[in-house]
């Protein structure tokens, strides 16, 4: 087997840093509009100006800022950290298909350090404006605005130690996924099967470590934005929005790639395999959807069943064209679409349906956070597309680097004669 | 009526593709070719098409989903109205589960019926063993001989000269 380089030609890694800048001109844009009166806007289109004015103040341009730097990164950290996942489990089931495509998801990693300084700045400067457990007067019990619900889970909701559980997730995360890298890259030069049960045994510790980070982590990132809010499904389901974008961009490259010369052993059959992925799991996460939705709809406690009533009556409605749009596009179209055996071994169907999944779970991620921060004051403007814009620059630029850093085919794995030989 | 056929024993499963592809190349059927386990890509070289089945799979999923939804709409709704849970009488959340149990049950029993229907299995149903070692560690491939066909050399060495370790000739009632 030959090695196969990836080259990034000057002009693609210009068109990433163009996309950059066109999303730092939205962004300016965008906060310029919105210091220079966007609430008055919000306002007047509410119909009750001065009494709505009274009850609540126009979130402030840096809160959305703060907010969508927030959801932007656990959205593209969840997509990065899939590539380590994705490896791990192929290694653990001894999987033999895979080998082939199998550097795209360790390259997608490449953006967890970016992920997690990126986590960590904008959770200390700008912690108060998406968590509202942050609040120090919630803790004490002779302010006017203590709240003994929130006071009742400081043990675990702290700033320090959140701070630290952030700061162990990423260490652990990046040190895994560059052992696993080490482990690969010294197979390509060595040969022999040490590399290869070693890296499972990496991995077997890795996916443990993972069930518990991934679902915490979740709780720490979106949950803990709805504070008295609690669902036992919330990890999954943060899990099975990650997993279904991850398999999505993993798709996605692998089609690119191909589009371009590149992993010319990638055949159909590589694509109809990742292809049942992306069907798989985006019914897996209407399974987890429709699991949360249902309880709390049928028993109807005030206490639980806010959650729902925020996203879809309440906050004037603001975001219930969302709510649905998020089913359509995450459920109803890859489940139609690539349903046939054709379509999952067609590039063009795969296309269409990866890149509307990774949009559609941008919105499921917005739908999470926006509801519990900034209330009828979201919205989808320049600063959205903006933020966006900048982090699928950044994080091109690193996944592509990363790309460019190894061969595209493993070229010493012990499985890799059964990849360019599958068949499905 | 009695049928005969040449059986062309191979124990390779490499051999075997290349077998077949050559000798359909020459223009000879083959009645079947069989083997202990399935063979990655025997269904190309043998020509078999694609199964139709997932399209009853669709339809039987369509029928279920369809059927579901309408008996609890009707039941709940028009022939016994119940207030369950102080929801509404036709509460779609509450229908989803048994819609998507009877859109998979439907969906797969259409499945089984039709494939017993298709391929004629039933109690009464008699198989011709070929060769019992296609059970074991050989594969068996059966050209039918047309009628009226005498000499068999002609298909011997056809056989032969593809790697077959072995041919026989089997006489089989219909």
């Amino acid at each position: 087997m030959t090695e196969e380089r990836l080259i990034i030609s000057r002009k693609t890694n210009n068109k990433f840093f163009l996309m950059i800048a066109v999303g730092v001109v939205l962004l300016i844009a965008g906060i310029i509009f919105m210091a220079a009166g966007g609430g008055a806007e919000h306002h007047a289109e509410g119909g009750h100006g001065e009494a709505a004015a009274a009850g609540h103040e126009a979130a402030s341009w840096t809160k959305r800022l703060f907010v969508n730097l927030w959801l932007n990164n656990v959205y593209f950290t969840g997509i990065a950290l899939i590539g380590t996942f994705f490896v791990a489990v192929q290694y653990v089931a001894y999987a033999g298909w895979s080998v082939l495509i199998k550097r795209i998801p360790m390259a997608l990693n490449y953006y967890l350090p970016v992920g997690g300084v990126v986590m960590l700045l904008v959770f200390l400067f700008g912690g108060h404006d998406i968590f509202h457990w942050t609040h120090e007067y919630l803790y004490d019990v002779n302010h006017p605005e203590y709240d003994p619900i929130i006071a009742g889970k400081s043990g675990y909701l702290n700033f320090w130690f959140f701070v630290i559980r952030m700061i162990i997730y990423f260490a652990l995360w990046i040190g895994f996924s560059m052992w696993l890298r080490k482990e690969s890259m010294n197979e390509d030069l060595n040969g022999g099967t040490n590399y290869y049960h070693k890296s499972i045994r990496i991995s077997a510790i890795f996916l443990v470590i993972f069930g518990i980070t991934s679902s915490t982590s979740a709780w720490d990132w979106v949950l803990s934005i709805d504070t008295h809010w609690f669902s036992t499904m919330f990890g999954w389901y943060v899990f099975a929005s990650w997993w279904v974008s991850g398999l999505a961009a993993i798709t996605l490259t692998v089609i690119i790639l191909k589009q371009n010369g590149y992993l010319k052993m990638v055949n159909s059959n590589h694509l109809h395999d990742l292809g049942k992925f992306v069907f798989a799991f985006s019914i897996f996460w209407t399974y987890i959807w429709f699991s949360q939705f249902l309880l709390y709809w049928y028993a109807n406690i005030p206490e639980e069943s806010i959650y729902f009533i925020e996203r879809l009556g309440g906050n004037e409605g603001h975001f219930a064209w969302i709510f649905f749009m998020n089913l359509v596009v995450n459920f109803v179209l890859p489940f139609l679409v690539l349903m046939t055996r054709d379509a999952k071994r067609q590039m063009i169907m795969l296309k269409i349906v990866t890149i509307a999944i990774l949009i559609g779970h941008w919105f499921d991620f917005y739908l999470m956070m926006m509801p519990g921060t900034l209330r009828t004051d979201a919205g989808l403007g320049f600063i959205e597309i903006g933020t966006a814009l900048i982090f699928l620059g950044v994080f091109l630029l690193t996944f592509t680097k990363g790309l460019t850093k190894t061969s595209l085919v493993p070229v010493n794995h012990p499985f890799l004669e059964e990849s360019v030989h599958h068949h499905v | 009526m009695n049928k005969k056929f040449v059986l062309g024993i191979y124990d390779d499963e490499d051999v075997l593709l290349t077998a077949i592809e050559n000798i359909r190349a020459a223009g000879t059927k083959i009645y079947d070719v069989f083997s202990p386990y399935p063979v990655h890509g025997i269904d190309d070289v043998l020509g078999i098409k694609r199964s139709r089945l997932p399209i009853v799979a669709f339809f039987g999923g369509l029928f279920g989903m369809s059927f579901a939804l309408w008996m609890q709409i009707w039941m709940m709704g028009f022939d016994w109205p119940m207030i369950i849970g102080g929801k509404p009488h036709i509460a779609l959340p509450s229908f989803i589960p048994v819609t998507f149990e009877l859109t998979v049950l439907v969906s797969a029993f259409s499945m089984v019926i039709t494939f017993f229907i298709v391929s004629k299995l039933k109690p009464s149903l008699k198989v011709n063993v070929f060769d019992k070692r296609s059970t074991d560690d050989k594969f068996v491939m059966a050209i039918e001989v047309k009628d009226g066909v005498t000499n068999m050399t002609a298909l011997n060495d056809l056989l032969r000269s593809n790697g077959a370790i072995e041919v026989n000739e089997k006489e089989v009632v219909k």
